[in-house]
């Protein structure tokens, strides 16, 4: 009887170990990417853009050409391809320190003038490679090496959402945010990922899927304990969804801020 | 072509265009901002791509992010902005991006002025980032020779996968001169199929990066590295001779705006008889080693003066390459002020012996604004 293959590894996959922790999502993230670029026929003209963080080596897991930016500038060096290759598909994977902290004017401006990139922002709310420091995302009263008796919302002040900041923009976007921490909704963020494509294909705007990470080794858990503390601690601060979409950006405009066009 | 009267930063833009680089990035900072204007107009009309980016920090990224792309890329900044486009200029060159980059320099530290300076001498010749690297520096002393600088720029930068800096001064970028932009021919642009981000289409993956966890693979960048900067430094030296009469006792040295002050102090002295003459880098990295060692083992040049709009960088350069063979002695002007000919000549007068320039005693220029080119020692 012929065999059919039902399960493969996406071809924008590569057949490398990851370095990942056990149990860090990294890898289910990568994969949702990867699967969207093939389905969307898009791998062999797609350029990524590699952060500073714990996904700093993600080109060794992607299969397709990458690019390794500085830490928190993925977005102007994605800006700087696509301008000159508008042709191309053009994505930064970018973690919550790259992003939000270090990188925040890169990503605001990004998606201020509407660049045609996509932003794929892994939110795990630690800075995982340096070895678990608070990060913009950081919860209140999340213990970390930095803020060892959790964080003080009085001297560090709130964790940023940066779904809803950027969608405060009056630019069109396709701004969302996703999980993996379970199947159904890392189904419903690959959702999310092949529709950021697809607008970036279209030429229609900027694009930015946040997905709600874990990261065991520095929270101290085990991975079930993880996704549990993403579902119970996480989500209630970080509500999962899409929050704008290019279409109807001028009624999203004045729901959000009361100013009519 | 006729010659055509342009402002040097506008002139500066167009030799680019003409260069075959239509895509810029760029913030807005004194005394360079014609740079962007000129562009933001003019790039349009060639199909070229202008982005007026966030910041230095972001304008530089997104040189990156475009040189990748194997095409031919550039930015220009004032002395506070490429502080922040260091950063990236550390990376590029890892990554061995060929790009140009212009500093239209104005006076530091800090904030410090908006006017003509030479005060980022160490931050073009030196790595002005982190980690050892080089880029090629290019000096202009008029906006002609800025025009020409700018397209060869590019041509270097492909040959070398190096960054280029055109190191300009506030002076440069702002006065207007006649230029030619026909008087120079650029190459075509190299072929970089072999490593350019492009997408992976029917080829193995390109992946740039600058990231070398394992010590011996960085290492071995570093010596590839440095083997590139060898050979540039083999063969990318460039200086001007000026002025002299046979057998000069006194070499100035000087670049870019200061240098061209010295043309008309030398012009003046050897009208009168006194035999000095200019030794002007054209590119301060590689600095003209090989020329200065040579001019310094001569037995008529007894002395060096170096003319810079600074603390004294270059004459640093000036020391390690004649060997201290000859004493060597400073004049500048700091703050953003350019010196005039009348205290070049000061300075001189005062460093040569009194028979040297008794005959040809002129009334003295203004002493207030004279300082006392004493040798420097450090």
């Amino acid at each position: 009887m012929a065999e059919k293959t039902i399960f493969c590894k996406p071809e924008a996959m590569s057949s490398n170990h990851t370095h990942y922790c056990p149990g860090c999502t990294h890898g289910v993230a990568h994969r949702l990417v990867a699967e969207v670029l093939d389905e969307l026929g898009m791998r062999e003209r797609t350029i990524g853009v590699a952060p500073v963080g714990c996904s700093v080596l993600c080109y060794n897991y992607f299969n397709c050409d990458f690019l390794e930016a500085a830490h928190g500038r993925a977005p102007a060096f994605a800006t700087g391809m696509k301008r000159v290759a508008p042709e191309k598909i053009v994505f930064a994977y970018q973690g919550d320190g790259d992003l939000a902290s270090i990188g925040g004017n890169e990503i605001l401006h990004a998606a201020n003038r509407g660049e045609k990139i996509t932003v794929i922002f892994v939110n795990n709310a630690i800075y995982g490679m340096t070895g678990g420091q608070m990060a913009p995302t950081t919860l209140p009263g999340q213990v970390t090496t930095t803020s060892p008796t959790g964080r003080d919302v009085e001297l560090a002040g709130w964790p940023i959402r940066v779904r809803e900041l950027l969608s405060t923009l009056r630019t069109p976007a396709y701004i969302a945010r996703g999980s993996v921490h379970s199947p159904q909704w890392a189904i419903k963020t690959k959702a999310m990922i092949r529709k950021a494509f697809q607008y970036q294909d279209k030429n229609t705007c900027f694009s930015m899927v946040e997905i709600l990470s874990t990261c065991p080794t520095n929270w101290g858990m085990t991975p079930t304990d993880s996704t549990k503390w993403l579902k119970e601690n996480m989500i209630p601060y970080y509500p999962l969804g899409e929050l704008k979409s290019p279409e109807g950006a001028d009624e999203n405009f004045e729901r959000m801020t009361g100013v009519a066009k | 072509m006729a010659k055509k009267l342009m402002k040097g930063n506008e002139a500066i833009g167009e030799a680019a265009i003409r260069a075959g680089a239509d895509r810029y990035f760029a913030y807005p900072i004194t005394p360079q901002t014609e740079v962007a204007e000129y562009l933001a107009r003019r790039l349009p009309e060639v199909g070229g791509v202008f982005v007026q980016a966030e910041s230095e920090l972001g304008a530089s990224n997104m040189i990156f992010g475009a040189a990748s792309s194997g095409k031919r890329v550039f930015t220009s900044s004032s002395s506070p902005g490429i502080s922040l486009m260091s950063e990236a200029l550390s990376y590029i060159t890892s990554a061995e991006l060929p790009c140009v980059f212009i500093n239209v320099c104005r006076a530091g530290p800090g904030l410090g002025g908006i006017l003509p300076s030479q005060g980022d001498y160490f931050q073009a010749t030196r790595a002005s980032g982190h980690g050892d690297f080089r880029l090629i520096v290019l000096a202009p002393s008029t906006v002609q020779e800025a025009v020409e600088h700018m397209m060869v720029a590019f041509d270097l930068a492909d040959k070398y996968r190096n960054p280029v800096m055109i190191f300009a001064d506030g002076l440069i970028g702002q006065m207007m001169e006649p230029v030619d932009f026909d008087a120079v021919e650029t190459g075509t642009p190299a072929d970089h199929s072999s490593w350019a981000a492009t997408g992976a289409n029917g080829r193995e993956k390109h992946i740039i990066k600058t990231l070398y966890l394992n010590p011996a693979d960085n290492e071995a960048h570093n010596h590839h590295l440095a083997e590139k900067y060898a050979t540039i430094t083999k063969h990318e030296q460039k200086h001007e001779m000026y002025g002299g009469l046979g057998k000069p006792e006194l070499i100035i040295t000087a670049f870019g705006t200061a240098a061209r002050v010295c043309k008309t102090a030398i012009d003046v002295l050897n009208g009168e008889g006194v035999d000095i003459a200019l030794f002007r880098p054209i590119s301060l990295y590689p600095f003209p080693a090989v020329a200065i060692d040579e001019l310094s083992r001569k037995a008529h040049v007894k002395q060096f003066l170096s003319v810079e709009m600074n603390n004294g960088q270059m004459i640093e350069d000036v020391r390690l390459y004649t060997n201290n063979r000859k004493p060597i002695s400073f004049f500048g002007r700091q703050g953003g002020i350019v010196p005039s000919p009348e205290e070049v000549i000061d300075a001189i007068r005062n460093l040569l012996p009194k028979k040297a320039t008794a005959a040809a005693k002129k009334p003295a220029a203004k002493k207030t604004a004279t300082k006392k080119p004493a040798a420097k020692k450090k």
